[in-house]
C-alpha cells in the first residue's frame, strides 16, 4: 500500500513516522509533501528518505509523487483551503481512491463531504466531544457525521425537562429526526419504542439533520410541555 | 446584480468599484479591514465586510443567500477554490468566477465546473507583446474587454 502525506507538520510527521514504523510488509510506502525546506530536512534526518519537497496541491508535484499508484492521501496541513485542494487534485487529477482530509474549523466538515473527500478529520470536533462529555451544561452531544447531513448525537434529559414521565409518541421532534434508543441512569440499554416512557438522567441517542440540532435539543431538553394526544 | 467580492486587493477593489459604479449591488470581502481604506475611494458606496471568505459564517454576513454572483479574487488560489466551491455547491449561487493563477489547477477546475480565469498567461503574453512591440507604448488591455486565458 501506498500512502501520500500532504504536510510536514507535527501531524504529517508523526502520521508518517507510525505508518513507517507499522509497516505490514514490504510493499508499505509512505511518502511525505511538504513545501518547507527546513521541515524536509528535519523528516530527512529522523525519518529516512521518504520525504519529497514541494507544495502537494500542485499536480506536477503529485504527479512527480507518484500518486496515480497511491491508495491513500491524507493531507494534514495546517490550512483547510489547501488540505481540500490536495484531496480533489488527487482524487480528479490521478484517482486516488481514498482520499482524508484534516480540518480546522468543524464547519467545513459538511463542506467537504458535499465536494467529494471521503473522510474528514477535526480536532477542533473531537477535543470539543470530550469537553462537552464533562460539561452537563451541553446537553448535545454530537458523536458522528453521517451522509446527507445527518448526525448521531446524544442527549441526557435533565430532571426538569417537559419530556420527563412522556413516552417516545408524545414527544413532537423536529422533521426528520428520531429517537434511535436510551441508556438509562443505571445503564440499562433500551429499545425506542413508541410507548417507551422518557426519565430524567436518560441517554437518548438520536438521528437527526445537522440543522435541527437546536430544535431538538430544546425538544428534549426544554422546560416546554410534551404535546399529548 | 448582486455581487459578493472576495479579496480587496487591486483586482479586487478595481472590480468592486467598477460594478458598483455600473449600478450592480457589491459587497466585498478581505481578512484585512486596512485593504479597504487602501485601494477603496471614499465614495464607493457598496458594503464592506471585514472576514474570512472560506467561512461560511463571513460568506453569509456578506449575504451570499441572496447574491446572483461570487467572484473569488484573493491571491491564494486554494482559498479561491474553496470559497467559490461554498458559493456554488452550498450556497448555490449562480454566477460564480473564480481566479487561479496555476494553470494546470485552473484547467482541472474548469473540468469540475467552475468558471475560472488564471491571469498567468495572459499577463506574460502581454509583457512578451510588450517587449517585442517597435514603440515603447505599452500593450493596453481596452476597457470592459473580458480577457480570457
Amino acid at each position: 500500500m501506498y500512502t501520500i502525506i500532504v504536510g510536514g507538520g507535527k501531524v504529517g510527521y508523526y502520521l508518517a513516522k507510525e505508518l513507517a514504523e507499522a509497516k505490514a510488509n514490504q510493499d508499505d510506502e509512505v511518502l511525505v509533501i511538504e513545501r518547507d525546506a527546513a521541515k524536509c530536512v528535519e523528516i530527512m534526518e529522523t525519518l529516512g528518505e521518504i520525504v519529497m519537497r514541494g507544495d502537494g496541491c500542485e499536480a506536477a508535484i503529485q504527479e512527480h509523487a507518484g500518486a496515480h499508484r497511491a491508495n491513500l492521501l491524507l493531507a494534514v496541513t495546517g490550512e483547510d483551503e489547501d488540505n481540500l485542494v490536495a484531496c480533489q487534485v488527487a482524487r480528479h487529477i490521478f484517482k486516488v481512491p481514498r482520499t482524508v482530509a484534516r480540518i480546522n474549523n468543524p464547519k467545513n466538515e459538511l463542506i467537504f463531504r458535499k465536494l467529494g473527500i471521503d473522510f474528514t478529520v477535526s480536532a477542533t470536533t473531537a477535543i470539543m466531544a470530550h469537553i462537552e462529555q464533562e460539561l452537563p451544561l451541553h446537553s448535545l452531544i454530537s458523536l458522528q457525521t453521517l451522509r446527507h447531513g445527518f448526525e448521531i448525537v446524544e442527549i441526557r434529559v435533565p430532571d426538569d425537562s417537559g419530556v420527563v414521565g412522556h413516552s417516545i409518541k408524545d414527544v413532537l421532534l423536529p422533521q426528520q429526526s428520531i429517537i434511535w434508543g436510551i441508556v438509562d441512569k443505571d445503564g440499562t440499554p433500551k429499545t425506542a419504542a413508541a410507548d417507551t416512557v422518557i426519565h430524567a438522567g436518560d441517554e437518548i441517542v438520536a438521528v437527526t439533520q445537522k440543522e435541527s440540532e437546536d430544535l431538538l435539543r430544546s425538544a428534549l431538553t426544554g422546560p416546554a410541555p410534551a404535546r399529548s394526544f | 446584480m448582486n455581487v459578493v467580492i472576495m479579496g480587496c486587493g487591486r483586482v479586487g477593489s478595481e472590480l468592486a468599484v467598477t460594478l458598483s459604479g455600473e449600478g450592480h449591488d457589491v459587497t466585498i470581502i478581505d481578512t484585512n479591514a486596512y485593504q479597504f481604506a487602501r485601494f477603496l475611494p471614499e465614495t464607493f458606496r457598496g458594503r464592506q465586510i471585514t472576514g474570512n471568505g472560506i467561512d461560511q459564517d463571513t460568506l453569509r454576513r456578506a449575504g451570499i443567500e441572496q447574491a446572483d454572483a461570487f467572484l473569488a479574487v484573493t491571491s491564494g488560489d486554494n482559498r479561491n477554490v474553496m470559497a467559490s466551491q461554498i458559493a456554488k455547491h452550498i450556497f448555490g449561487v449562480e454566477r460564480v468566477v473564480c481566479r487561479i493563477y496555476d494553470p494546470a489547477r485552473e484547467q482541472m477546475y474548469r473540468k469540475l465546473g467552475l468558471r475560472t480565469t488564471s491571469p498567468t498567461k495572459v499577463g506574460a503574453w502581454l509583457i512578451r507583446e510588450a517587449l517585442l512591440a517597435d514603440h515603447t507604448v505599452p500593450v493596453d488591455v481596452p476597457e470592459g474587454t473580458g480577457v480570457n486565458a
